[in-house]
């Protein structure tokens, strides 16, 4: 038998307490999805799968859906071309100018949202670049460099350059070297980089707000307008949904991760 | 030295020519010219900063030359990418990569040469065979001891069959059993490719049991180039004679009498063979086996016509021989070793020193003060 450890058990009800603060608005969130009325109460008074089908049938959330996904996948594989680029390049440089181009780049990230917004809204009205997929891409990907600069930067100060310099020896030239030695090792920094761009992407809504347009119209700003116009459960079917599949993702990626690590 | 190579002649002579090499205000060389033999293994030896790596990089082509130029062969090389110049080479960290197996970080030099895969598998089992690693081909260097590291990387380096193969301090990061061990698998090595190699090191010993030839670097320069025994015995600079070999240097102003020159130690005239090479001090630079160690009063025999009173200060038995560290009366210390039959003395013990003259080296004092 256990002693009783008073010390023990309010740390446990800390933990709990914090644990629960942290997860219920996204778990209240799927009860809320099967509710039987048209309204965000929870506890809900029924059950039903109606939203759910709405969310798949309905052209309009559906819509938005596809274009969210469209864009955050062209947002992710550009942001990381660049940002790989930008990170090699600023390692490279090692010289002052680099750490100022670093911080330029990560700007987007520390500017409010709001501000870089009216910005961008203010350029896209004379260029005609709202409510475009040119608009949204480039928009997003502005927001995800700095996640990917971080990303593979960090992966590039733990690599060791001087393996190139054994590549050149061997007769590798600098475009070889670049993709049989350094991608391979800087790998982990570079997926990491690209999902988060996806998701910078996939969740972007202050400036997505700017410069939509009713024909093109991301996921995030099709449930905000939603909640402003009519407090539809839909938004919680949509929650419920990204809530399981970033769950299944982020998990498989944990368990995939480690058996990877184990054997290196 | 005999570690000349009996295999097939294919080496390549490597002519440096008049090599400078500046960072901003700093020479990290300074017009260096050496002319490496085709199959010869040559050592570069010297303290960290000596220059011996940079001129390995220029060699490599890692670095960019500030002036003069650098002949593979009969080929000039300055103007040759790194990876165009088909020189293999092992670094001190291994560099092996670590994301591919054994056999393919062994391959890469070939697959970059576009070797077909099966006279590729054919030549990858072949190198890892000549470095006892045929077991190992599956493994990931991560798996692998700080030694077999070492050997995949010297595979690596020669499987593609290099003409010169060059090596910074490869087994720097090993110890002491394990250099030993490896340096005779480097011997062989060397014997079997009939390569020409380059090997940095600042390990005398190490230098002497590979080499055929040494070049000792100080300060961005070569200071001489011979064999183990020409350092040994007949060093041009202070800095050559203290670096190679355990000696002993003594101080005083100096009085050339005809073909001789004599120092003043503390009222003792030794005289060495020679007159100053340059203007400055001079030393005499001694072998502890030159010197032989006799009770007081002995006197000149034997030809050892410089002797000189001292104090034991520390009689060690070491077996063959014994070693005693002698202070003379101006505090000098003088390091002698002799056989161990005849009078041994004790520490504190008033002695006599003697030796040949011609046994002592004549040098201008530049400065450098012993050890390595």
């Amino acid at each position: 038998m256990k002693r009783f450890n008073p010390g023990r058990l309010i740390l446990g009800l800390t933990v709990a307490l914090i644990a629960l603060w942290l997860l219920a608005p996204t778990i209240v969130v799927v009860p809320m999805s099967f509710a039987d009325k048209k309204s965000l109460a929870f506890p809900p008074s029924g059950f039903s799968l109606k939203w759910y089908e709405n969310f798949f049938t309905n052209p309009q959330w559906f819509n938005s859906f596809t274009t969210s996904l469209k864009v955050a996948v062209m947002v992710s594989v550009v942001a990381t071309v660049i940002g790989t680029m930008a990170a090699i390049g600023i390692e490279r440089m090692k010289s002052r100018t680099a750490g100022l181009i670093r911080m330029l780049l990560i700007t987007p990230m520390v500017v409010p949202g709001v501000v870089l917004a009216v910005g961008v809204y203010a350029v896209y009205l004379t260029q005609g670049l709202v409510g475009t997929w040119t608009g949204y891409v480039l928009a997003h990907t502005l927001l995800a460099i700095p996640f990917v600069v971080i990303a593979v930067g960090a992966n590039l100060a733990v690599f060791d350059q001087r393996l190139e310099t054994a590549a050149a020896s061997l007769g590798a030239n600098r475009l070889t070297t670049f993709f049989t030695v350094t991608l391979p090792l800087i790998r982990p920094g570079i997926l990491s980089g690209a999902l988060f761009a996806f998701v910078t992407s996939f969740d972007e809504v202050i400036v997505s707000l700017f410069i939509t347009s009713p024909q093109l119209k991301t996921l995030p700003v099709q449930i905000f307008s939603s909640m402003t116009r009519d407090a539809d459960p839909t938004v919680a079917a949509v929650g419920s949904l990204i809530f399981l599949t970033t769950t299944l993702v982020i998990g498989l990626g944990l368990i995939f991760g480690t058996r990877k690590g184990r054997k290196s | 030295m005999t570690n000349a190579p009996t295999g097939s002649r294919k080496g390549a002579a490597i002519d440096i020519q008049a090599c400078s090499k500046f960072y901003g205000n700093f020479t990290a060389l300074d017009d260096v010219s050496l002319r490496v033999e085709p199959g010869e293994f040559m050592s570069f030896l010297g303290p960290s900063g000596s220059g011996k790596t940079t001129t390995l990089n220029l060699i490599a082509g890692f670095t960019d030359l500030s002036k003069g130029e650098i002949r593979l062969g009969e080929r000039p090389i300055s103007n040759v990418p790194a990876h165009k110049r088909n020189i293999g080479v092992v670094f001190q960290h291994y560099a092996l990569f670590p994301h591919m197996t054994v056999a393919k970080n062994v391959a890469y030099p070939l697959r970059q040469r576009g070797v077909a895969k099966a006279e590729r598998d054919r030549l990858v089992e072949g190198a890892l065979a000549k470095v006892h690693l045929e077991k190992f081909a599956h493994r990931y260097p991560s798996e692998l001891s700080g030694g077999q590291q070492q050997r995949v990387a010297l595979a690596r380096a020669m499987v593609f069959d290099p003409s010169v193969l060059l090596m910074d301090e490869p087994l720097g990061a090993l110890d002491k059993k394990l250099r030993e061990v490896l340096q005779l698998e480097i011997r062989r090595i060397h014997r079997e490719l009939g390569s020409t190699f380059v090997y940095v090191t600042h390990d005398q010993e190490e230098a002497l049991v590979l080499s055929d030839r040494i070049a000792v670097f100080n300060k961005g320069r070569i200071e001489q180039v011979g064999t183990g025994h020409q350092l040994y015995s007949n060093p041009q600079t202070l800095f050559v004679g203290q670096f190679i070999g355990e000696s002993s240097i003594l101080r005083g102003s100096h009085r050339v009498n005809g073909a001789e020159t004599a120092l003043d130690i503390g009222g003792t005239p030794i005289s060495a063979p020679g007159t100053p090479k340059s203007d400055g001090a001079q030393v005499i630079l001694l072998r502890p086996e030159d010197v032989a160690v006799q009770a007081p009063g002995t006197g000149a025999a034997n030809g050892r016509g410089n002797v000189i009173q001292g104090t034991v200060r520390e009689a060690i038995y070491l077996g063959s021989a014994m070693k005693y560290e002698v202070l003379l009366a101006d505090g000098t210390p003088i390091v002698a070793r002799t056989a161990t039959q005849g009078e041994a003395f004790g520490i504190g013990a008033g002695i006599e020193l003697a030796w040949k003259p011609e046994d002592g080296r004549l040098l201008t004092d530049d400065g450098s003060i012993g050890g390595h």
